[in-house]
């Protein structure tokens, strides 16, 4: 038996490595240099019901042990991206993640109906994005609203529907509690933090956003604080990610409680390292004799 | 991996890098370097400066905390590419003129290099800002070259019987550049530099607006019409 395999939901993942969203696009890039088809999964680049162009400006930040975003959701639109997407599929075999986010409840029901005329997985509800103005984030920083969209989305989606939260808030156990109690099948945490850079020379914030999305190694430890604290208060499963550089860092997120995880910011650094994550996975597991669903949730 | 054959000083702050790299490539393509570990997350986008038997040359200036590193490295360092990225130049055309600033001659001398096997005719203007480099390595494949220190080099520029204009340098110099010769109805390129993540085509952290909507610098780009880019 695999040693690597984990099941999530009803699916079967050939290990827990999945690639996050947005730092993947739909996968056409990285299968450029290697097999994508060896990941556990892939969380394809996030849409909206209408295209958006994206944030104008600088766009990402280099920081220590990590980076800065501030794409601002650019993509075509969903139904663009479904007259395209039976072309992506038709190469990928391997677990299929949408990642759908929106500016207000109308735009989350009606993506997540087109988005029930195309096979996919898994859909991933963004709840949590730090860079669109009335974006997603103002749904996932408060219980009744993160219960509300969650809902809305729920009974109009025939897909199983994984909530992915904010960092940015106080209590994120009682968010995604109230993602449960909404009917959620799965959850996916954390997004990027929000964060802010500076540029001395001109005296002025380096995004025209202002604020921006912190990823990388330097979240991790919120990350796994936030994964083990929601590991606690729910009984769905849990995709973890925030920081997943290494075979040490996935541990670390499926011992505090993620059933698999997302990477990437890793993509970045090495656009084959999560290729390397998984054949490291495989010599650990084989090394140490170990079941990688045997530590999910163990502390 | 490569192996860092010769990294030296050409003048203030620019240096000479040269790597074994047996790749097939084009002028105004880039590899995204990288000498160091995961603590500094993105790997550098440099511009291809040269390429001979078995190596290929970047030219860069120190800016930050990459290209600092890339400036200690010694003889028979390891250092990371990968590439070559990017679309390049196309360097076919008769009569041309390629317009440097600062660093960004770096693409230009292969670009020299190239359409002069094509056989064009080449006029190069080569603005610095302190000191002169690698005005005669070009100058070896023009027919003539006007260099400025300090100051604009649009003030200088005065050939303008020409089919191709390349350009390669700061925005707003590649900008003025373009409004000499936007209305002769010449074919005008421009070399964009962006801070990139990926360097494939995948976060889109480079894009940059065009009259045709945003394209990805890393792989639609670096090379644009400059009137795709200026174009309001």
């Amino acid at each position: 038996m695999n040693k690597l395999s984990i099941d999530f939901l009803d699916l079967k993942l050939k290990n827990p490595i999945i690639a996050a969203s947005g730092t993947f696009a739909f996968g056409e890039e990285h299968a450029e240099f290697y097999d994508i088809n060896c990941l556990g999964g892939i969380s394809f680049k996030g849409l909206t019901l209408n295209k958006k162009d994206g944030n104008s400006g600088i766009r990402i930040w280099e920081c220590e042990a990590g980076m800065l975003n501030s794409i601002g959701l650019e993509n075509p639109g969903i139904s663009s991206f479904i007259k395209k997407y039976k072309e992506y599929a038709k190469n990928i075999q391997t677990i299929k993640i949408i990642n759908m986010g929106g500016s207000n409840l109308d735009e989350y029901t009606k993506g997540a109906i087109m988005l029930n005329k195309i096979d996919l997985d898994i859909l991933e509800l963004n709840i949590s994005c730090p860079n669109v103005k009335s974006g997603g984030m103002a749904f996932g920083v408060c219980e009744d609203s993160a219960y509300e969209v969650t809902k809305a989305v729920k009974q109009k989606s025939r897909h199983k529907v994984m909530v992915k939260l904010s960092p940015n808030v106080t209590d994120i156990a009682a968010i995604a509690k109230a993602c449960e109690e909404a009917g959620a099948d799965a959850l996916s945490l954390i997004n990027t933090v929000q964060a802010m850079a500076v540029d001395i020379k001109n005296k002025k914030a380096v995004f025209d956003n202002v604020y921006a999305g912190l990823s990388g190694a330097c979240i991790k430890p919120i990350a796994l604080r936030m994964v083990h604290q929601v590991s606690k208060a729910v009984k769905i499963p849990i995709m973890g990610m925030g920081g997943v550089y290494t075979v040490q860092d996935v541990l670390e997120f499926m011992m505090a409680g993620a059933s698999c995880v997302q990477v990437g910011t890793a993509n970045f650094i090495d656009p084959v390292r999560l290729k390397s994550i998984i054949n490291e996975l495989e010599q650990y597991c084989k090394d140490e004799d170990l079941y990688l669903k045997d530590i999910i949730n163990i502390i | 991996m490569a192996i860092v054959i010769q990294n030296t000083p050409i003048a203030k702050n620019i240096y000479r890098l040269r790597v074994d790299c047996n790749d097939n490539l084009k002028a105004g393509q880039f590899y995204m370097l990288r000498a160091w570990g995961d603590n500094l997350t993105f790997s550098r986008p440099i511009s291809i400066c040269d390429k001979k038997d078995g190596e290929a040359v970047f030219v860069y200036e120190v800016k930050g905390r990459g290209t600092k590193i890339f400036s200690s490295l010694k003889t028979g360092d390891k250092i990371e590419l990968m590439g070559p990225r990017g679309n390049g130049f196309d360097a076919n055309a008769k009569r041309s003129v390629i317009i440097s600033g600062g660093v960004g001659i770096a693409p230009l001398l292969l670009l020299a290099k190239q359409l002069k096997l094509n056989g064009a005719h080449i006029t190069a203007f080569l603005g610095y800002r302190e000191e002169e480099y690698l005005k005669e390595e070009i100058s070896g494949y023009c027919d003539r070259v006007i260099s400025h220190t300090g100051g604009f080099i649009t003030d200088v520029i005065d050939e303008f019987n020409v089919d191709s204009v390349f350009i390669c340098g700061p925005e707003m110099m590649m900008k003025k550049a373009y409004e000499l010769y936007k209305n002769i109805g010449c074919e005008i390129f421009i070399s964009v530099e962006r801070r990139m993540a990926c360097g494939i085509g995948a976060c889109l952290g480079c894009n940059i607006a065009t009259k045709s909507g945003n394209k990805k610098v890393c792989s639609d780009g670096p090379v644009f019409k400059a009137k795709d880019i200026f174009y309001e």
